[in-house]
Parts: structure tokens; C-alpha cells; sequence
């Protein structure tokens, strides 16, 4: 070597160059980092301009109160949204008493009982769970737990809200089981040791130490859930049906907001018509429960955060 | 290594002959003025005034939380990494002030090499670490690159351990060599000042000596700032020490007067082992 | 006088014994009806499904008969899906990833953005396809092309590469950037060559999930008008295109049933392109492991 680094490094060029890439890199990231924001403003501006649109033409009351949902009549149409609120609400129903039981108390064991190894077996199998699409799901549903229910409960309907509500519920015990798990298990192991030593079993150890010092963090999750089988689409749509009920009955067929807006969707309703609209006012009204939801969850989880 | 610097002050032009032989030992590295250091409203440096000289090691002790790694890592302004750093004073460098707008914190860090606590190799070959830095200053060249690195290994006294696996992770090797492969990553772009921050501390006694060892061979071509927690490695190694408490500078003289004959009783009792 | 009687405790240990007991079987009892629920559901498919599965029916397109129905339009479309979605996403999720961990000042505008990520990830997907079928099908009249629904999906699975991206880069020992910064490499060659390399295992896994999500939704394509009967296949991503979980939809929505039967097949298909993604994820996510 002729010459010394530090003159290489002194003649090299680029110095200019690297001084704008490192100016312009920042702001280039920022726009980037901006699309989830303008995602966001895009979903709002998206379902608040054409919801005014359709309710140019269909009282908000009407929407809000109205306990008829008939779209499709020529001559009678009718735009209550309630129908469309039950069905969501039966399907969640349903789903939220077969997961939170089974989610929370898979967490428990896992994160009280379980060694190591079975750790290892179970969780993927929760992942698998998670990652299964939600067509598929439905398809099951609709051709599996359906038939048996029907062959125990005979007065049970091809399309009813049982069915779905339990595979939803199926759907979500992997999300209501890991976050509560990670909840628990973020609990320190000191405290339960201290637990342990002063003679408790570990079920009192779950019950008494690490399920309510892990509470905000598994009703957390539970909401979390709700808003997912809220906002779930496929399972409802092949399985439910598509006759909105305002009634308390789970075994005949339904309709939900997301199946709603999947029929109108699949259909060819014209660009303009009062039908067009409606998808984005039910869908405004679905976005709106989800987001209270997590809005909800969020709070539980840092209202009530555990301090160690 | 003898190259003859430009650097600019105030817009003058300033010439400066480095390891000129005659006048190098009483040469001012770093010439800290007044310089105070808040991490929000903690004041964790006060009114430092320290001239640090050319090929020596200059040893920085005191007890933990007394403001040495923070004044280390001033001298190549990596305190700014953590937010809400608030400096008032100046360091020259060089002559320079390295706070001045137009140094840019690259050309600084270019000239002055940093070593830390616990070894830090990037998760690549132990070639790729030590060409990482002449290739992001625009070194390409392959042939010059294998002398560059072949030159930094040797320096750092490493080249016959690693010379057949060069392509190997630079975490196949133990804790020691990782050390002595980021000692010489630094040496790769030929620096002027090696900034060494607790370098033995996470390293076993054989180690340790290796490292010290090589220190003394570094020193006479670079000058060495080096922050340590054990007295007797500054002790052994260093020319100067500079006794850190409380974010002050209590004392700073030749090692074998801050050892033997301290002026402060602070230092005494530091160095007697009565705190820290 | 003693408060607590030994003799007692002992007594009554074997009953709090029995309920810690009866209780872990409960528990393990709840964790493993999940895992039942999945070899039924994977048994269920399989057992329908296999029999319709032949060479035929990946070479096939769509049709009204039933035997004669084949998975070919959707298999290539899901394909092009995919290379719309993947480099799109990934390099919005990732570049918004290394903006929040590297760049962004702790301040109130990233507060918001970070806490806008969180919300997005909550919003169901049917209405994202309302905002694929408002801004990309209709405002920028793209149509119910390969180009609208790769889009629409991006912008879905956005927040999952946002935060797993995130948490990669994260992940990477602040010691690596020190001994970066202190070469005098500046801030964007130290996310290039050391950040950006040590956290790809992790983005790449992350990423991989993600379009995983991608392949298996349904809703988006439906609201944004993704046809399902198609004889051909797209030569660009401006042309239409079916996609496979919509050609299962069709399949099973069908009252023949036989089609359960295609559907049932078309799943399998569906599941095995899953289990290589998520094959390649594990792999990835195995042959990188941490050395630092």
C-alpha cells in the first residue's frame, strides 16, 4: 500500500453523495411509514362519505331503530340495521362461550402445568389453528358441524347461527389462549415461588396469584377476540345464511353485517343504487364496534397493567 | 505511519506533522475545556479540563457511575446516540472543536477508533469485520482490502490464530480473539486515537493480558484513551490517569504519581480501595 | 396458642391435592379438545377432498361439472396475487419498521402512527375491501384486477410485517450499531450492512406469516368484484384474475354435492401452498439462528 487508509478514505469519492442519501433517506421512510396512517383516513373518508350518501337516502333512524332489513324488495325496501346487529351478536354469543372457557383454561395449563416438551407439541398446534383461513373454516362449518349437530338436534336448519358461532369460537381459542398465556407468563416466576413455598398447590398458585395478576391482560385478549368473531366473514357467510332475523332464535337461519356486505358484493348491485351504499353504512357500523373493541383492549391492558 | 494532516480551523489552514519524533510526546491529542454534560437534568460531567498527549495511554478510573464511559464516549460524540444529551464547553481535537457544526460526527469517528466493553464482532466473516469499515469509506478495492486487513490482524496480534479461517463467523472464536478482531477492526481505517471502554471487562485473566500487551505495543503509533475499572491494569499500562468521581476530574497525573503519591486524598482513598 | 394446627393442614392437603388435580386434567382436557378440533377439521378435508385430487385437477380450469373441475386459474392466479402483494408490503412494512425503530423521535406524531398500526391490525377484513373497491377498483380505476386486489391485500397484512419487522429489528444488539457508528459509518450504512442483515431472519419469518394471511382471504377479494368463473390466465397485473380461496368459496357454496367434494380438494391445495410457506418460514427461521 502506497498510501495510507485515512488518504484512501480522504480521496474517495461519494462524500457528497453520501451526505443527500443521508437527508433524503428519512423523509423517504416517513412517506412510507405515513401509507398505514393514510390507510386509515382512506377506511374512514371511505365509509363516512358514501354512509352520508346512503343516508340522502334512508333515514338514520330508520338505520339505527328499524327492526327490518329488506334490501332487496323492489318496491318495499326497508333499512333497519338491527337485524343484521342481532345475527352478528348470536354468532359472537355462541363463539365467545366455546372459546373464552377453553382459551383461558388452555392458558392456564400452559403456563402453570405444561413442561417444556408438551409446550413444544401445543403451541405450534395453536399456530396452526391461527393460521388456518377462515374459507376453510367455513367450509367445515358448513359440512361437518352443521350435519352434526342436526343429527343430534333435528330442529336445527342447514343455515343457523349455532354452528358458525361454535367453529368461530373454534377460530379464535388461539388468539384468547396465547395472549393470556403470554399475560401469565410474563407474571414473575418469584411470585409463585413465594406461593409455592408457603405450602400452596398449583391450582391456588393459577387461581389466587397468577390469573388475577394476568386479569387485564386475559380481558384483554378476550376482547380482542369478540371484536375478531365480530368481524369475521367467511364462516358466517357460508354457514348462516342470509335471511336477517330480529329474534332469539339461534337455530334458523340469520344474517350478519359481513355476510351482508359479502352477498351484496357477490351480486351485482349496480353502482349508485341504494344497495351499493348500504354495504358502507353496514360496514361503517361493523368498523365501529370493532373499533370500540380494541379501544377497549387497549385500555384494560394499560389502565390496569400490573406492576412488578 | 506518517502522514501529514489538513484540518481546517476557523477557516485558516492549519498544518500538523503527526509522530514527528522529536516534539510528538508533549503533542495535545485532545484538549478538553470546560466541558459539562447533562443526560436531561442529570449533570453527569462537570467542568472537565483535560489535555490528553500524543502515543501515550491515558488511563480513566473512578468508581462506577463517576462519568468515565460518558466522557469516553464524548470524545467521539456516541453520547449523542442516547437522547436528551445537553453538552456545554468544548473538546479540541486535533485543534479543533468537535463540536463545531460543520465537523461532521463520520469524520470524527473515522479518525478516532473505539473499542468497547464487551466484544462486539458483527455476525459476519472475521474478513468482512474488519473491511467493514475501509469498504463504507469507499474502499473497494479487493487486493488493497486483503492487505488491509492482513495489516489490522497482525496489529492487533491476532493474524496467526485466524489466518486460516478468515471466512469463518467472527463469533466461531473465543470472547479474547472477538476482542482483539474488533481491536483490530478499528485499526483497519488506521486511526488516530483508539478510544478503549472497559475492553478486559468481560474477558478471563489470559486474555486480559493479551490485550494489555497489546496495548503497549499499539501505543506507539496510536494514542490510547483507555476507561477502566481495575487499578492495577491502569497501573501497568497506562502513562497517564485521570481520577474520575462524581463527574469531576479529582486528579490527573502521571500514573505513577496518582498511584504512589496522590495529592488528593479522594484518590487515596479510591486507590487504597476504601470506596467503589 | 397456635393459629395453625399441622395435623389440620395435613388433613385438608389432601383434599386442596385432589382439586389441584381435577383441575389440571380440566385444563388439559380444554387444551386438548383444540388440538382435536384440528385433526377432525384436517381429517374431515382430507377424507372429502382426496378422492377429487388428481394431476387433472392442477391443470384444469373451472367448470359446471364437477368431475371436470380444476384448480388451475386460481392456483396461477393466487400466484400472481402473491407477487403483487409480497414485494409491495413487504417493502412499505419494512421501510415503515425501520422509520419507527431508527429514525422516529419519541414524540407525539409516533405515538399516533404506532398507536394507528395497533388499530389497523384490529379492522376485519371485509373492510379493507371496501377501501380496495372505493379507492383502488373504482377511484383509481384499476378494476377488479391482479394490480386492485394485490393492493387492497398489502395494505391488510401491512401491520402484521409492520410489527414483526419491527420487533426483528429490535432485536438486534445495540452493541452492533455502537461498534457500526464508532467506524464513522453513518446512520443509513448501519441499517444496510449490519441492522438490516442481522434482523432478516426475523422479517423474512414475520413476512412470510403475513402473505400466508394474504393467500388464505376471501372477503377482500369478494367486495372488491374478484370474478370466480375464469378460462384463462392473467398475462399482466392489469388483467383479472380468480384466486383460490375464492374458487373454494364458489365450490362450497354450490347445493350439488359433489362440489363439497372439489371444494374439500381445492382446500388441500390451499393448505399444502400454506405448509411450504410456513415450511420455508421454520427453515429460515432455523438455519439463521442467533450467533451473538
Amino acid at each position: 500500500m502506497g498510501q495510507s487508509v485515512q488518504e484512501m478514505i480522504a480521496q474517495s469519492k461519494g462524500k457528497k453523495n453520501k451526505k443527500f442519501v443521508e437527508k433524503l433517506i428519512p423523509v423517504l421512510l416517513f412517506l412510507i411509514a405515513s401509507v398505514s396512517v393514510l390507510t386509515t383516513i382512506g377506511i374512514m373518508l371511505t365509509l363516512i362519505v358514501e354512509t352520508v350518501t346512503f343516508f340522502t337516502r334512508v333515514s338514520i333512524s330508520e338505520f339505527i331503530f328499524g327492526t327490518t332489513w329488506l334490501p332487496f324488495s323492489n318496491k318495499s325496501a326497508q333499512f333497519g340495521v338491527l337485524p343484521l346487529i342481532v345475527g352478528t351478536l348470536k354468532v359472537t354469543l355462541i363463539a365467545v362461550i366455546v372459546a373464552v372457557p377453553i382459551g383461558i383454561a388452555a392458558a392456564i395449563y400452559l403456563s402453570e402445568y405444561a413442561t417444556d416438551n408438551v409446550r413444544r407439541v401445543i403451541k405450534p398446534v395453536l399456530e396452526v389453528l391461527a393460521g388456518i383461513p377462515t374459507i376453510v373454516y367455513g367450509f367445515f362449518a358448513l359440512t361437518f358441524v352443521t350435519p352434526l349437530l342436526q343429527s343430534f338436534f333435528p330442529e336445527i336448519k342447514i343455515f343457523n347461527a349455532i354452528s358458525p358461532g361454535i367453529v368461530v369460537g373454534i377460530m379464535i381459542i388461539p388468539m384468547i389462549a396465547s395472549l393470556s398465556e403470554d399475560a401469565m407468563s410474563s407474571v414473575p416466576k418469584s411470585i409463585r415461588e413465594g406461593a409455592l413455598a408457603m405450602g400452596s398447590t398449583k391450582f391456588e398458585v393459577a387461581m389466587k396469584i397468577t390469573v388475577p395478576a394476568a386479569i387485564s391482560g386475559i380481558i384483554a385478549s378476550v376482547v380482542l377476540a369478540v371484536s375478531r368473531a365480530i368481524g369475521e366473514t367467511m364462516i358466517v357467510s357460508l354457514a348462516a345464511g342470509s335471511t336477517p332475523q330480529f329474534d332469539g332464535d339461534f337455530t334458523g337461519s340469520i344474517q350478519t353485517m359481513t355476510a351482508y356486505i359479502v352477498q351484496v358484493s357477490k351480486g351485482d348491485a349496480g353502482y349508485g343504487t341504494t344497495i351499493y351504499y348500504s354495504i358502507y353504512a353496514v360496514g361503517f357500523t361493523l368498523f365501529i364496534f370493532t373499533m370500540v373493541m380494541n379501544i377497549i383492549a387497549n385500555y384494560v391492558s394499560k389502565r390496569f397493567r400490573e406492576e412488578y | 505511519m506518517s502522514t501529514t494532516n489538513t484540518i481546517y480551523n476557523n477557516g485558516k489552514t492549519a498544518e500538523l506533522v503527526k509522530d514527528d519524533s522529536t516534539s510528538s510526546a508533549s503533542k495535545s491529542v485532545y484538549d478538553t475545556q470546560q466541558l459539562n454534560l447533562w443526560y436531561g437534568d442529570n449533570h453527569a460531567l462537570k467542568n472537565i479540563d483535560l489535555d490528553i498527549k500524543q502515543n501515550e495511554v491515558t488511563a480513566i478510573i473512578g468508581p462506577s457511575g463517576c462519568g468515565k464511559s460518558t466522557y469516553l464516549k464524548t470524545l467521539n460524540r456516541m453520547v449523542e446516540l442516547v437522547p436528551s444529551v445537553k453538552t456545554s464547553g468544548q473538546i479540541l481535537y486535533r485543534g479543533r472543536n468537535i463540536f463545531d457544526k460543520d465537523y461532521g460526527v463520520e469524520e470524527l469517528r473515522t479518525r478516532v477508533g473505539m473499542v468497547f466493553q464487551k466484544p462486539n464482532p458483527f455476525p459476519k466473516s472475521i474478513y468482512d469485520n474488519i473491511a467493514y469499515g475501509p469498504r463504507i469509506h469507499g474502499i473497494k478495492n479487493k487486493k488493497i482490502l486483503d492487505e488491509i486487513v492482513e495489516k489490522s490482524l497482525r496489529g492487533a496480534a491476532i493474524w496467526d490464530e485466524v489466518k486460516d479461517r478468515l471466512h469463518e463467523n467472527a463469533y466461531s472464536v473465543s470472547g479474547g480473539q472477538q476482542q482483539r478482531i474488533c481491536i483490530a477492526r478499528a485499526l483497519a481505517i488506521e486511526p488516530d486515537v483508539i478510544l478503549m471502554d472497559e475492553p478486559t471487562s468481560a474477558l478471563d485473566p489470559i486474555s486480559t493480558l493479551k490485550i494489555e500487551e497489546l496495548v503497549q505495543e499499539l501505543k506507539k503509533d496510536y494514542s490510547i484513551i483507555i476507561v477502566t475499572h481495575n487499578m492495577q491494569q491502569a497501573a501497568r499500562i497506562s502513562d497517564k490517569t485521570a481520577f474520575f468521581l462524581n463527574g469531576e476530574v479529582i486528579e490527573y497525573d502521571k500514573t505513577d504519581t496518582i498511584f504512589s503519591n496522590p495529592s488528593d486524598k479522594r484518590t487515596e482513598d479510591y486507590i487504597s480501595g476504601r470506596f467503589g | 396458642m397456635r393459629y395453625i394446627e399441622h395435623d389440620n393442614v395435613v388433613r385438608r392437603m389432601n383434599g386442596r391435592n385432589l382439586v389441584n388435580k381435577l383441575f389440571k386434567s380440566i385444563f388439559l382436557l380444554a387444551t386438548l379438545s383444540a388440538l382435536l378440533a384440528l385433526v377432525i377439521l384436517l381429517y374431515q378435508i382430507v377424507s372429502q377432498g382426496v378422492n377429487h385430487l388428481s394431476f387433472d385437477f392442477l391443470v384444469n380450469y373451472a367448470s359446471r361439472f364437477p368431475e371436470q373441475a380444476g384448480i388451475k386459474a386460481a392456483l396461477v392466479g393466487s400466484i400472481w396475487l402473491m407477487l403483487v402483494v409480497a414485494p409491495t408490503s413487504i417493502i412499505l412494512g419494512v421501510g415503515s419498521a425501520i422509520y419507527l425503530e431508527e429514525y422516529a423521535g419519541k414524540n407525539r406524531i409516533t405515538t399516533f402512527i404506532q398507536m394507528n398500526i395497533s388499530n389497523l391490525a384490529g379492522v376485519p377484513s371485509v373492510v379493507f375491501g371496501l377501501l380496495g373497491l372505493t379507492i383502488f377498483v373504482r377511484a383509481l380505476a384499476l378494476g377488479n384486477s391482479v394490480l386492485a386486489a394485490g393492493f387492497t391485500m398489502s395494505l391488510l397484512i401491512l401491520p402484521v410485517i409492520i410489527v414483526a419487522s419491527q420487533e426483528a429489528i429490535r432485536s438486534v444488539p445495540g452493541e452492533l450499531r455502537d461498534a457500526s457508528y464508532g467506524m464513522g459509518a453513518t446512520k443509513w450504512q448501519t441499517i444496510v450492512k449490519i441492522i438490516l442483515p442481522a434482523a432478516i431472519p426475523g422479517i423474512l419469518t414475520g413476512s412470510i406469516l403475513a402473505l400466508s394471511r394474504a393467500i388464505g382471504e376471501t372477503a377482500p377479494l369478494i367486495v372488491v368484484g374478484i370474478p370466480v368463473i375464469i378460462q384463462f390466465l392473467p398475462k399482466g397485473v392489469m388483467d383479472t384474475f380468480t384466486a383460490l380461496p375464492m374458487q373454494i368459496y364458489d365450490w362450497s357454496s354450490r347445493p350439488q354435492p359433489e362440489f363439497q367434494q372439489v371444494a374439500a380438494a381445492g382446500i388441500i391445495v390451499l393448505m399444502v401452498v400454506l405448509l411450504l410457506m410456513n415450511s420455508v418460514a421454520v427453515i429460515i427461521r432455523n438455519k439463521f439462528e442467533k450467533r451473538y
